[in-house]
């Protein structure tokens, strides 16, 4: 059981990597990596909801969907799921950890609609993962996502004083990063 | 006479209008080349020109119907509620095309997998669905949606036809290259889906650069979702749009 989890730990956060091998979350990726403490931030934020989505979902599943044999349901409801708790967190947060929401608040709205974590909640159901088997996928998953958003506003903040060709300056540019990222990751499928 | 007169000047005002929204969607506002939306599937499925095309047209079927749907009822969503509302509407339509998929076309369901049910996230459907079938009625809806579907089908078939051709030396399948020709099958992994992007956006950068040099408005083109992604998500990329048809409401008021 523990070695399985591990297994699934590696396997989600670096060898197939939400953000290089998957595409999923490519919006905040590309978008929220100017720098690496707003990057760390947005990585928080997105463990946070994808770890609490996936176990809400891996629950609304078993005991709603499956017993009453909807399951065909699943996309509808994960997303209206998704997008209720999102909304409860930060309402949740804003009143009673105040500090943590100053910390969080402004990149809840933006994980709403994360393909990353609609995602997440699929692939749990898709693989038959239970409830504790489905928040360690979502929690590795969201670790890749931090790793890799860290890391590229680290390059990227390094990269502002590079000179760029004009064609591709702003988004070609992170994107070529984000290729050579994804090449290096591509390194760590011998882990397993 | 008259009636009739009328009723042929309105068939022939509708003909253009279903021609331009048509073209509208494939080449004007093409949502993968001039937009930037959607760039989630755009990457992840365009590893071969068939599994780009197949994911194209599915996105167009979807958007068609959401788009139809949302136009009938436009004036019954309260206007507060109407992004859940559009949510819900496209993921019933989501779930309907893939177990139709799953039913009648089995390779590319396995080979689309899930991005499928991600399609309920794809901005171009919510985006259409907030800019257009909200104000408008239902024909002129359903033929935005096909045109942007077309649009969205064209470039991901084109993207996933150069990654095939380099990166395995076919094209829908067909071995097109000469024998001695190496693929480099980086370009049918992940990251030569970035580069190809990177590509893509740096000519399109070129284009806006030398637009504005010349005094064209170029500000249609836009350099997708990530530049400025703190707008985008709050509707799901829509508020671009939004703001965009706003100013241009106010420019011909």
């Amino acid at each position: 059981m523990l070695k399985e989890l591990l297994v699934i730990l590696v396997s989600s956060s670096l060898v197939n990597n939400v953000v290089l091998s998957q595409f999923l979350g490519l919006c905040p990726f590309l978008g929220v990596s100017k720098k690496t403490n707003t990057a760390a931030g947005m990585g928080a934020a997105v463990i946070f909801v994808i770890t609490l989505a996936s176990a809400v979902a891996g629950a609304i599943y078993k005991f709603i969907l499956v017993p009453f044999d909807i399951t065909y349901l699943q996309t509808i409801v994960f997303i209206l799921v998704i997008a209720a708790l999102v909304q409860f967190v930060e309402m949740f947060l804003k009143k009673f950890m105040p500090a943590l929401y100053q910390a969080l608040g402004v990149y809840l709205p933006l994980i709403t609609t994360n393909c990353a974590v609609l995602g997440v909640a699929l692939t749990n159901v898709q693989k038959n993962y239970g409830i504790l088997t489905g928040v360690v996928n979502g929690f590795a998953t969201a670790a890749g996502f931090t790793i890799s958003i860290v890391i590229l506003a680290g390059i990227r903040e390094k990269m502002a004083y590079n000179d760029i060709p004009e064609s591709f300056k702003g988004m070609p540019i992170v994107l070529v990063t984000a290729g050579l990222m994804a090449i290096a990751f591509c390194g760590f499928s011998g882990l397993l | 006479m008259n009636r009739l007169e009328n009723q042929q000047a309105g068939k022939e005002g509708m003909g253009i209008q279903v021609k331009e929204r048509l073209l509208n969607g494939i080449v004007k506002e093409n949502p993968t080349f001039v937009l930037m939306l959607g760039m989630c599937p755009t990457l992840a499925v365009t590893t071969s020109a068939i599994n780009g095309l197949g994911m194209g047209l599915t996105t167009m079927v979807v958007l068609a119907l959401s788009n139809v749907f949302i136009s009938l009822l436009r004036n019954i969503i309260p206007d507060k509620v109407r992004i859940p509302a559009f949510i819900v509407i496209i993921a019933s339509f989501v779930t309907v095309v893939e177990l139709l998929l799953q039913g009648f076309i089995p390779f590319l369901y396995d080979a689309l997998g899930i991005y499928i049910p991600l399609i309920v996230v794809n901005c171009i459907i919510l985006g259409r669905a907030e800019a257009y079938a909200y104000k408008n009625p239902v024909i002129p809806s359903l033929f935005d949606g096909i045109g942007m579907g077309l649009g969205f089908s064209v470039a991901l078939t084109c993207i996933g036809a150069v990654r095939e051709l380099i990166g395995a030396g076919e094209i829908f399948g067909i071995h097109v290259m000469p024998e001695s020709y190496v693929p480099v099958s980086i370009f049918i992994m992940a990251p030569g889906a970035f580069f190809v992007l990177a590509l893509l956006t740096a000519i399109q950068n070129k284009v806006k650069i030398n637009g504005e040099k010349k005094g064209k408005d170029m500000s249609k083109i836009q350099s997708g979702c990530g530049s400025d992604c703190m707008n985008c998500a709050e509707s799901g990329c829509s508020r671009r749009l939004v703001e965009q048809k706003v100013k241009e409401d106010k420019n011909n008021a």
